[in-house]
């Protein structure tokens, strides 16, 4: 136990000496660190307009205030739009996920030094990019629009579910597995009715967050013009409508919320 | 009669997921006269598609030669400033989280504190880093700071939470113990909570960091500084090949984090 030898009275320390200048060092690295940003941070700010910032951010509450509440009408299309994004990029990227998740499953992958790695770098890449910028990159391919934004939530999305799925394959009951290839069941057999029923839950389950997530992305794709009630929002935002802008915003809001109720409820059901 | 004489003779059949047969009906013709008026308002214009599918192969064979050199200052600067966004937000982020976060646990904070901290955390996790980036730009101005303050709120709502929660299932046993010596409400959050939840938080935190720098790589489509600007410009001008080193660049990036998270969590736990 670390003890401090004060004037021959023993007191309790949470660390030895050597652990303690371990952490000090670490520590002192840590604020450099964080000085160094915050200097890189501050230097290429306008101290002017931050100094301004409670004028303008009152200015902007006023003129957003109240919001113009008969734009809704005009905004029925858009949501309805987004909720397709959302939903039909859902449903690609499932079918996209499973098959690159079984291959990326240690226990059902083909080949495990040929296959494994792609399925995973496959994986980790549609994760690692934002939806904003697969929109952007398809929108420079075939053009703005929902399709846009349809592919490109199914694209970011297949990581996402096929990781989450291929943690599930690889968590399932061997013996089960087992007893259906004891029968003599061919490979697609033991899948379907080994493996297949114990994951269904969790795909039912993923399949759920992930459109919950998909409805928050899908209504800000608008933004780089891949459709929704973004292109609303950034029309607004062009024309410096704030009152229609604070009212897109309460409709998303909205849509996120009931969103995540419904994906709550439902994940309740499944599981 | 027993179940096996009602079932012997019939070949067995796979039950269903669902089992209540009109549900299952009713389930499977909505979702198809769903997709039916989805796909009927989407109209793809599959000309377009069609044309576009030669500029799709040149961006993915400009992957296999990206160009690093020819925008190599911008893409140095939209990087270094994208990670001190990152590291700025997430110290910031980490530090407001934790005082929330002990708001937000039933366990510890008095109801008013507690509602206050969930209200926090609840207006942080319904809006989005890109909406709050563009109100945060129009009010203190183009550059990293809206963006430094946009991942800031952001890592708020998500590590408040599920701080909280870990808080609020820990081990009452030792908390109780540190009470029982005598201990005073900062000494019994730091010898009694602190603790328990120390994995846990620095292995929330490095997801954050993670997290955050892929945020951080669109808030510079809204001005709000990062590599966004540059990889945004990069395609406006169709230069595949930059914006293919940019994305290899982000990969690379959060790979390496993911790993260095791996590795930390596996330490600490």
């Amino acid at each position: 136990m670390p003890v401090q030898d004060l004037k021959g009275s023993k007191i309790w320390q949470r660390r030895t000496g050597r652990e303690s200048l371990f952490h000090w060092v670490l520590w002192l690295i840590g604020v450099a660190v964080f000085a160094y940003c915050w200097q890189q941070i501050s230097a290429s700010t306008t101290w002017f307009f931050v100094w301004d910032a409670p004028r303008i951010a009152h200015d902007i509450w006023t003129r957003a205030t109240p919001p113009r509440w008969e734009y809704i009408s005009q905004l029925g299309k858009p949501i309805w739009d987004t909720l397709n994004i959302a939903t039909l990029g859902t449903i690609f990227s499932l079918v996209l996920a499973v098959p690159v998740a079984f291959l990326a499953a240690r226990n059902t992958t083909p080949s495990r030094f040929l296959i494994r790695p792609i399925a995973l770098l496959i994986i980790v890449s549609t994760r690692s990019i934002n939806s904003l910028i697969w929109a952007l990159l398809l929108i420079a391919i075939i053009g703005p629009g929902v399709f846009a934004g349809v592919i490109a939530i199914a694209i970011r999305s297949v990581g996402f579910c096929a990781k989450l799925l291929y943690e599930a394959i690889e968590e399932i009951d061997q013996t089960q597995v087992e007893a259906i290839t004891a029968t003599g069941a061919s490979r697609w057999q033991v899948m379907a009715y080994g493996i297949v029923p114990q994951i269904l839950p969790a795909f039912a389950g993923i399949a759920v967050f992930r459109w919950d997530i998909n409805i928050r992305e899908s209504t800000v794709l608008g933004l780089v013009g891949a459709g929704g009630i973004g292109l609303q929002l950034s029309s607004s935002l062009n024309v410096l409508a704030w009152p229609q802008v604070s009212l897109i915003l309460l409709v998303i809001l909205a849509a996120v919320v009931i969103s995540e109720w419904v994906s709550a409820k439902v994940r309740g059901a499944i599981i | 009669m027993s179940e096996v004489d009602t079932l012997i003779g019939k070949t067995w059949r796979k039950p269903s997921f669902i089992k209540r047969r009109w549900l299952r009906w009713a389930l499977i013709l909505g979702a198809l006269a769903y997709l039916v008026a989805a796909y009927m308002t989407i109209d793809v214009n599959w000309v377009r598609v069609y044309e576009g599918l030669e500029r799709g192969k040149k961006f993915v064979l400009a992957f296999t030669s990206p160009d690093f050199t020819s925008r190599s200052s911008d893409i140095y600067d939209g990087m270094l400033e994208s990670i001190i966004m990152t590291i700025a937000a997430s110290v910031v982020g980490i530090a407001i989280s934790i005082p929330i976060a002990l708001g937000a646990a039933r366990n510890i904070a008095p109801l008013p504190v507690y509602l206050i901290c969930r209200g926090i955390i609840a207006v942080s996790r319904a809006l989005q880093e890109i909406i709050v980036a563009i109100l945060l730009v129009a009010i203190f101005g183009f550059g990293p700071l809206a963006g430094f303050l946009t991942l800031s709120f952001a890592t708020i709502g998500f590590l408040s939470k599920l701080l909280a929660e870990d808080i609020e299932s820990m081990d009452k046993v030792q908390a109780e113990a540190i009470k029982a010596s005598g201990a005073k409400w900062t000494q019994w959050i730091n010898y009694g909570v602190q603790p328990q939840v120390m994995p846990r938080l620095i292995g929330l935190s490095i997801y954050r960091l993670d997290i955050n720098f892929r945020e951080s790589a669109i808030l510079g489509l809204v001005g709000a500084g990062g590599i966004g600007a540059t990889l945004n410009t990069a395609f406006d001008r169709y230069e595949y090949d930059t914006a293919a080193a940019i994305l290899m660049l982000i990969i690379l990036i959060v790979m390496a984090l993911e790993y260095l998270s791996g590795v930390i969590r596996a330490r600490v736990q």
